[in-house]
């Protein structure tokens, strides 16, 4: 950061010789310290041992050993639960990308000029995008009892807030002039919106639709193992039967799954863009 | 006056096969999606009538009680996210030299390092955590090691796009001027990157923080440990609770590390 700041150039007028290396220099050892300290001070809460690491991974050998051979027994229904998995995740983003329109324009200050909804709808995304998406689950679990609905409201919820916030800031960084234009020359407020808002925000709209689908697919993954269904249900009743050869085979497959997923949704991501 | 329309655009058979070939696969998705998917309606409106009753209220109504042992394991969570990011945050600079191919002179290797690090964002850190307890024991420490593997791939990669993004012409002229490796990475390529490096770093650590607090519920330390006992004895209250100090906290995390942010870049 100094460096930059001190960088000699003739020409640069904003150039300003550091007033104190000194007191520059104590500042960033504070910085330093205060780092470390809070780092020697966590560690030590938290009980981080090396030891504990290196005779880990003595362990972590055995694990693997138990975990290879992979068990390929596994493989057809843990297909089924993947596809059950990506319909989850399929289901949850096609509808929070359908309410997140009206949402995420009660949420754009440019086009919501009363205080009181914005503020309310921007506060009310701002609680929902800090709960996990795991709690969510362990309620909507809850609520409405083990199996895929519960699964599909908490993804519903959670990329709701996600995409609220994103496509919100795109409707705030649009242009507002051709929306003035328009309701000069007597448009309504519904067609000043179609067609001067909608077509500039509408390629960020499809990637981010499509990212929070990417995200929807790694965190079902992780909702089942609170009992959302899915392939995370399987994986935590392999896991709690320590059938480490199925543990095994279920993460190749979702690792694999989500890397193919990611990179189809990035190829079509920069076609739009 | 006459008033038309601007002329269509012309699209080529080609885009047109492709546009009607994408419409047919999404098409396809869906009614693969709506037809297989068994959701039993009556049974989720059946339960939705008798837990409606037990679940909604107690959450709305924390018990206050269990504020401190809450706050307390909080604090555990954010210790672990703070260790484990910071650990990433060190791990990545190697592995995103690695990655750069500006830094690794070899488009080849470049790419492999690239391949790995996406390869372990994969991992949800939840399921890094099950590795880590089956290897460590059921201790803050599995949380730790999981979160600072899974950050890593991700500030692995996001250096790797800072360094390739900086200023070559300082590094050859260095070179020019006879410096050896060490003085052109501390004088020529660490001053560039240090604000981003930082910056993505603090990021990470507003990510961690979120992402650790379910760690527990795999056994791996944290408030995720009281998630996971809240919700086998059913105790919607102190589940409550324990939602009420995480939307705090993290809302806390978000608005300082945006403010730290901003003044670093």
């Amino acid at each position: 950061m100094t460096n930059r700041m001190n960088k000699p150039s003739l020409q640069d007028d904003s150039y300003t010789p550091m007033l104190s290396p000194w007191r520059v220099k104590a500042k960033i050892s504070m910085i330093f310290v205060i780092i470390i300290g809070f780092l020697l001070f966590s560690s030590n809460r938290t009980g981080v041992d090396l030891q504990t690491l290196f005779n880990g991974i003595g362990n972590m050998n055995q694990i693997f050993e138990k975990m290879f051979p992979l068990n390929f027994d596994i493989l057809g229904p843990a297909f089924n639960r993947l596809f059950e998995t990506i319909h989850m995740a399929l289901i949850a983003s096609t509808f929070s990308t359908l309410i997140v329109i009206p949402v995420s324009l009660l949420a754009a200050s440019n086009i919501t000029t009363n205080w009181f909804v914005y503020n309310t709808t921007r506060f009310i995304m701002n609680v929902l995008r800090t709960i996990p998406d795991v709690v969510l689950a362990v309620i909507f679990v809850g609520l409405f009892g083990i199996g895929v609905f519960g699964g599909i409201v908490a993804l519903f919820v959670f990329s709701l807030g996600i995409l609220a916030k994103l496509i919100s800031e795109t409707v705030e960084s649009a242009d507002m002039q051709p929306v003035e234009a328009m309701r000069a020359s007597g448009a309504n407020t519904i067609q000043a919106i179609a067609y001067g808002v909608v077509p500039q925000v509408l390629p960020q709209f499809t990637s981010f639709s499509l990212y929070v689908f990417e995200i929807n697919i790694r965190a079902s993954v992780v909702i089942g193992l609170v009992g959302a269904g899915g392939i995370g249900s399987l994986l935590m009743s392999q896991f709690s039967f320590n059938n480490y050869g199925a543990v095994m085979t279920i993460i190749l497959v979702i690792f694999f799954v989500v890397i193919l997923i990611e990179w189809i949704s990035g190829k079509i991501r920069e076609a739009i863009l | 006056m006459s008033q038309q329309l601007p002329p269509k655009r012309k699209r080529s058979m080609k885009s047109k096969i492709k546009i009607v070939f994408i419409i047919l696969a999404v098409l396809l998705l869906y009614i693969w999606t709506f037809a297989s998917i068994s959701i039993d309606f009556t049974r989720v409106v059946e339960r939705f009538s008798s837990n409606y009753g037990r679940v909604v209220p107690q959450l709305f109504s924390p018990n206050w009680d269990r504020a401190g042992e809450v706050i307390e394991m909080m604090i555990e969570t954010i210790f672990i996210a703070y260790v484990g990011s910071l650990a990433a945050a060190i791990i990545a600079v190697p592995l995103g030299f690695i990655a750069a191919f500006n830094m690794s002179g070899s488009k080849i290797i470049a790419t492999f390092g690239k391949w790995v690090l996406s390869g372990v964002r994969a991992f949800p850190e939840i399921i890094l955590a099950i590795l880590f307890v089956v290897a460590v024991g059921p201790t803050p420490f599995a949380g730790i090691l999981a979160i600072a593997i899974g950050s890593t791939g991700m500030l692995g990669k996001l250096y790797a796009e800072v360094l390739e993004s900086i200023d070559m012409n300082v590094v050859e002229a260095m070179e020019a001027n006879g410096a050896n490796k060490i003085q052109i990475m501390f004088h020529g390529i660490i001053p560039q990157v240090i604000p981003e490096f930082l910056s993505y770093a603090i990021y990470r650590f507003e990510i961690d923080v979120r992402a650790s607090t379910i760690l527990g519920y795999v056994g791996a330390g944290g408030i995720g440990t009281m998630i996971f006992f809240a919700q086998s004895n059913r105790n919607w209250s102190d589940m409550g609770m324990i939602l009420f100090v995480i939307i705090v906290v993290v809302t806390i995390i978000d608005y300082a590390s945006t403010y730290i942010r901003r003044k670093i870049v």
